[in-house]
């Protein structure tokens, strides 16, 4: 029996060991403690810009502009979020961002209806909740910033297209995110929907698929597109990781110049591209603006300065005044389109 | 009582050295005494550090918001300490819940009443258990083959099931489950559902003669056909129990999430496994309890919460927990070596621990240093 | 391994072809090519068969030092970690260091991939932690490395330099380099398992853990090495994953250890240990960069790709095992 006993003693000290130590790293990320709710002098208050997952350039360009914001405000602005893009690991922090009582969240939703009560939970304690990128389904969320309106994304995808095949057309194909991607799948029906339209006839769309926004499948899939259409012209990923997945399988098949890539995507992971003529265009918004618009309108919510109505009228720094449309929406501008004139401007 | 012979036969052929560590067939309180009194105090230790760190953690609301998170995980588990027991595992779980819940909104979307659903839903699930327990008990697949295999059907099913569909608007009545708090207190439904069904699970381990079946299986599967359990059938049920309480896990998280996509659930299984090991449970069979099970959920539980609290990336919590399950088997197995053979102070022994410190330090010093460019004064 | 009873007596020739032990998967392989093909012609084609060997490449490095360890009754899940640990570390001191010669490159990710490997190898050959636990959690702690590493960070394309590239991408006689790695880690592992010593040994190791005792403190080295082989193995991997994808991200790799460990199983290694070939393992991948292959190519609806391959993973596995059966059967008669 006392052997047993120095076991546990011993299992319980090095245990203990760890658990201090982990605790002890939880000081590192974060130097302040988030403040109480609400009406808080603006250097206590404490926002979270939640990305759909961590280490995606796409999200990290929106936090540059977050805390941009936030130094103007004199707020301070975390940036925590689930490593993969999953719901589930997304609920479970927002749980214990909610129960710190955080003075706002802004959220892109990894599953629109999955954080419903999530987000109606953070409502109800008080906590102003705005969604951007990614929204959540009616009622889990007070404001939607959207980057830019679904109809303008989806004329743009199809436009650069035609732009690329020229007045001849020729085949497409989509490459998209996941299967279950609310903003890829509105843009999509968008896109269908103009394909059907005569300026567009010459356009052929062969198929749709999926690359679940990683890298790998995306490369997979690209390939498999370009093998079984031999005459497919133009491949259409309207995701950052898509689009360059797309892009390397055509520069490693050697199809420069005879197979294209367009869609959304960042500039940095894209300028050898559009360089070599792979990618002669892209569209995205400004990500950086996105991420401050964002934490101007949480703030604007958070302080009571508007209470996020339809018609509410606030100003958003440099970006100049936003009136909230009656969908509970607003709007950050066109998609700004990327060719190699410009790319050199932009680094994020 | 064949298998209590069987067992402790098994128990007398094992070496020496491991009797005082295994014993598989003592009291059930001489049991509790050993991992699940660590567990217990861990607990405790954790409820202190996390009170202590943050006011927010003691807060009835918050604690019970956050309990309701890791319900689907419990339910799952509590059937997996039997397959582990085995000897056996199941990886498809997840997958499972998975399936069964994009079952049940596909015909929610067909304006199936939900109750229907969700009970198609979980026949579905059953019958995904009953083809884990034919491949594994009667074509004696091994299970690690036969549930990788089959972790990858029944998710695919899923998508084949709703692709890109989704099952939203349940009604009340349904998200209840996953949702809603028992009348008159704070605790989540499911919590509740959960307590209830982990007390029965461990009375069944526990107390009934299946539950020694299930030990003496996991202690010498050989011994016990011939002593005339039913090996085969009770492998096959305890792969179907696991199916049915994937599924029940599964409507769950569709009822917190109140909405299905084929994605639900995805890579739960390996939180499941490493939740029943860190209670105790040998992955090598024959060993394990209930309470010890259900402790570590508790205690993996508290540490993410808690690490949650103070804006711990998900990674580094995944570092903690990762930590946490190997040390709780190496330390006690460190020990039992030091304390069987003694520590050989000879010069190879030094030589070996000095080269492998040397290594890993060489390791985390370019670990730290590699993103400069220190390199750039030698291949300049 | 290899059952080759030259005992031929009246059998017809199916029964001699069930002889061996990869004839079940070179069937399924063979149904597998006829179907797709008259689906999609293109199958059948060089440039094809080409991109299917380039996509396998990495998974057969990996998937042969996986076998390793199964063969000594274990299994490795924390290759998929430890791919992308290594490639963020390799592609971050390239980008510090753009002039730094590229075998110092692989030599330096096998070198990480060792000391990953040779910490698992230490946990459970010295620390005697069950293979599964120990890896579960070294799963968990080298992709939370990775974070710690990149700090959330990734490495694009052009920041990486084309000679990198060029290290999976280049072509020496019109084979790409990453087909000849493979080839050659296959090379390695066939002369290493069977024309070693420790290569027997870790057969013995695996099939008769006991009688292998009889070499005392071999066996623990053992499985100490056959864990750090596959770090190197990893390591490897991983060098070539951030030169083949031109990035590296911190869910490179996510979830490749089970393909690793399908891959080995399909191919017809025994999970409880000691049975396994090279040339199984081989068809084993061959299998898997087929279906995924296939599947996108027959236009089939992407939702069925993961529930064929899982189908297809039990009927690999179930025909296998039916098949070794008969010839148990055969062979007692």
């Amino acid at each position: 029996m006392k052997r047993n006993t120095f076991y546990i003693v011993l299992s319980a000290v090095a245990m203990l060991s760890i658990l201090l130590s982990a605790c002890g790293t939880a000081a590192t990320p974060t130097t302040s403690a988030p403040a109480p709710a609400t009406s808080a002098p603006a250097a206590k208050r404490t926002y979270v810009l939640v990305p759909k997952n961590l280490g995606n350039p796409y999200f990290d360009a929106a936090n540059t502009g977050a805390q941009k914001a936030a130094t103007e405000l004199g707020v301070t602005v975390l940036y925590q979020g689930p490593t993969t893009a999953d719901a589930t690991a997304q609920i479970t922090m927002l749980n214990a961002l909610i129960a710190q009582k955080v003075s706002g969240l802004a959220i892109s939703a990894d599953d629109a209806d999955a954080l419903v009560p999530t987000g109606q939970a953070a409502i109800a304690a008080g906590i102003p909740v705005v969604t951007w990128d990614s929204n959540i389904a009616k009622g889990g969320t007070q404001l939607f910033v959207n980057q830019a309106d679904t109809q303008g994304i989806g004329d743009s995808q199809v436009q650069m297209a035609l732009q690329i095949t020229g007045p001849d057309g020729g085949e497409i194909a989509i490459l998209s995110a996941t299967a279950q991607a609310p903003n890829q799948n509105a843009w999509i029906e968008v896109m269908k929907t103009d394909l059907a339209k005569p300026e567009y006839a010459k356009l052929k769309l062969d198929t749709i698929v999926y690359g679940n926004d990683d890298d790998t499948t995306s490369y997979n899939q690209a390939l498999a597109l370009i093998k079984t259409y031999p005459a497919l012209k133009v491949i259409v990923a309207p995701t950052s990781v898509g689009i360059a997945a797309a892009a390397r399988a055509v520069k490693d098949q050697n199809l420069t110049g005879k197979v294209f890539v367009t869609g959304l995507g960042t500039p940095n992971a894209l300028r050898d591209y559009v360089k070599s003529n792979i990618i002669p265009e892209f569209a995205l918004w400004n990500v950086p603006d996105l991420g401050y618009l964002t934490i101007y309108a949480l703030d604007a919510i958070a302080s009571g300065k508007i209470k996020g109505n339809p018609g509410d009228t606030f100003t958003a720094g440099t970006l100049g005044s936003y009136t909230i449309a009656p969908d509970n929406t607003i709007l950050l501008g066109k998609p700004f389109i990327f060719n190699k004139d410009v790319i050199d401007k932009f680094n994020f | 009582m064949k298998a209590s012979t069987v067992s402790s036969t098994a128990a007398a052929s094992q070496p020496a050295n491991q009797i005082n560590v295994n014993a598989p067939r003592k009291s059930f309180l001489a049991r509790f005494q050993r991992w699940e009194w660590m567990l217990v105090a861990l607990v405790v230790i954790a409820i202190v550090i996390n009170s202590r760190l943050t006011p927010y953690f003691l807060n009835a609301q918050n604690l019970s918001r956050t309990s309701a998170d890791f319900m689907e995980l419990g339910l799952m588990m509590l059937p997996m300490v039997f397959i582990i027991i085995t000897g056996n595992i199941d990886l498809s779980v997840a997958s499972n819940l998975g399936m069964c819940a994009s079952f049940m909104a596909v015909l929610w979307n067909l304006h199936v009443n939900i109750w229907i659903a969700a009970g198609a839903g979980l026949a579905l699930a059953t019958l995904g258990g009953l083809l884990n327990g034919f491949l594994i008990a009667k074509v004696k697949l091994p299970a690690l083959v036969a549930t990788l295999g089959t972790y990858a059907f029944f998710r695919g099913i899923a998508y084949v099931l709703l692709g890109d569909q989704a099952g939203r608007g349940y009604p009340p009545a349904f998200t209840y489950l996953g949702q809603g708090k028992i009348p008159g207190t704070l605790i989540p439904f499911s919590v509740g559902l959960f307590a209830v069904l982990a007390v029965v699970f461990g009375l069944v381990l526990h107390r009934t003669t299946f539950g020694r079946y299930i030990f003496s299986i996991g202690n010498n599967e050989n011994a016990s056909i011939y002593a005339g359990v039913q090996v085969a059938r009770i492998k096959m049920t305890i792969y179907i129990v696991s199916g049915f309480m994937a599924g029940l896990a599964g409507l769950v998280l569709a009822a917190r999430f109140g909405s299905t996509r084929p994605d639900i659930g995805t890579g739960l299984e390996l939180t499941v496994i490493t939740a029943a090991v860190l209670g105790g449970v040998d992955i090598n069979g024959g060993i394990g309890t209930m309470p010890g099970a259900v402790l570590s959920l508790l205690l993996i539980g508290l540490v993410r919460f808690g690490m949650g609290l103070k804006n711990v990336q998900d990674q580094v919590q995944s570092i903690a927990i990762g930590s946490l399950l190997i040390l709780s088997i190496l330390l006690a197995s460190v020990a039992r070596t030091i304390s069987a053979s003694g520590l050989k102070f000879n010069w190879r022994n030094i030589a070996t621990a000095a080269a492998f410190i040397i290594v890993f330090a060489a390791f985390f010093f370019f670990f730290f240093w590699s993103r400069a460019p220190v390199l750039k004064s030698v291949f300049g | 391994m290899t059952v080759k009873t030259p005992t031929a007596s009246r059998s017809n020739l199916l029964l001699t072809l069930t002889r061996y032990r990869e004839f079940g998967i070179i069937l399924i392989i063979i149904i597998l090519a006829v179907i797709v093909t008259l689906r999609a012609p293109v199958f059948l084609t060089l440039g094809n068969f080409r991109d299917i060997l380039l996509d396998i490449s990495i998974l057969v490095i990996v998937a042969l030092a996986q076998t390793m360890v199964i063969l000594t009754h274990g299994i490795d899940l924390s290759v998929g970690s430890v791919i992308g640990l290594v490639a963020m570390m390799v592609a971050f001191t390239i980008k510090a260091n753009p002039t730094i010669p590229l075998v110092v490159v692989v030599l330096l990710g096998m070198a990480l991939g060792a000391i990953l490997g040779s910490f698992n190898g230490l946990i459970i050959a010295i620390g005697k932690v069950p293979p599964i636990i120990a890896t579960l959690g070294t799963l968990s702690i080298y992709r939370g490395m990775i974070f710690l590493y990149s700090k959330g960070y990734w490495i694009p394309p052009f920041q990486l330099p084309d000679t990198f590239k060029l290290l999976s991408k280049g072509t020496f006689l019109g084979i790409p380099h990453i087909i000849i790695f493979a080839i050659v880690v296959a090379i390695l592992v066939y002369y290493f398992l069977n024309y070693t010593r420790t290569g027997r040994d870790i057969y013995a190791v695996g099939s008769n853990p006991d009688a292998a005792q009889y070499v005392g403190i071999r066996k623990q080295r053992i499985i100490f090495l056959v864990y750090v082989l596959t770090g190197i193995a990893a390591g490897l991997a991983g060098v070539l994953w951030a030169s083949r994808f031109e990035s590296s991200q911190t869910n490179t790799a996510l979830g490749f250890e089970l393909q690793t460990v399908a891959a080995s199983i399909v191919g017809g290694v025994s999970i409880s240990g000691g049975v396994g070939t090279v040339p199984g393992v081989l068809l084993g991948a061959l299998l898997l960069g087929m279906i995924n292959n296939s599947v996108t190519l027959v236009r089939i609806s992407p939702f069925w790709e993961q529930a064929a391959q899982g189908l297809l993973i039990l009927i690999a596995v179930v025909s296998d095992i039916l098949i070794m059966r008969r010839v148990q059967r055969n062979k007692s008669k």
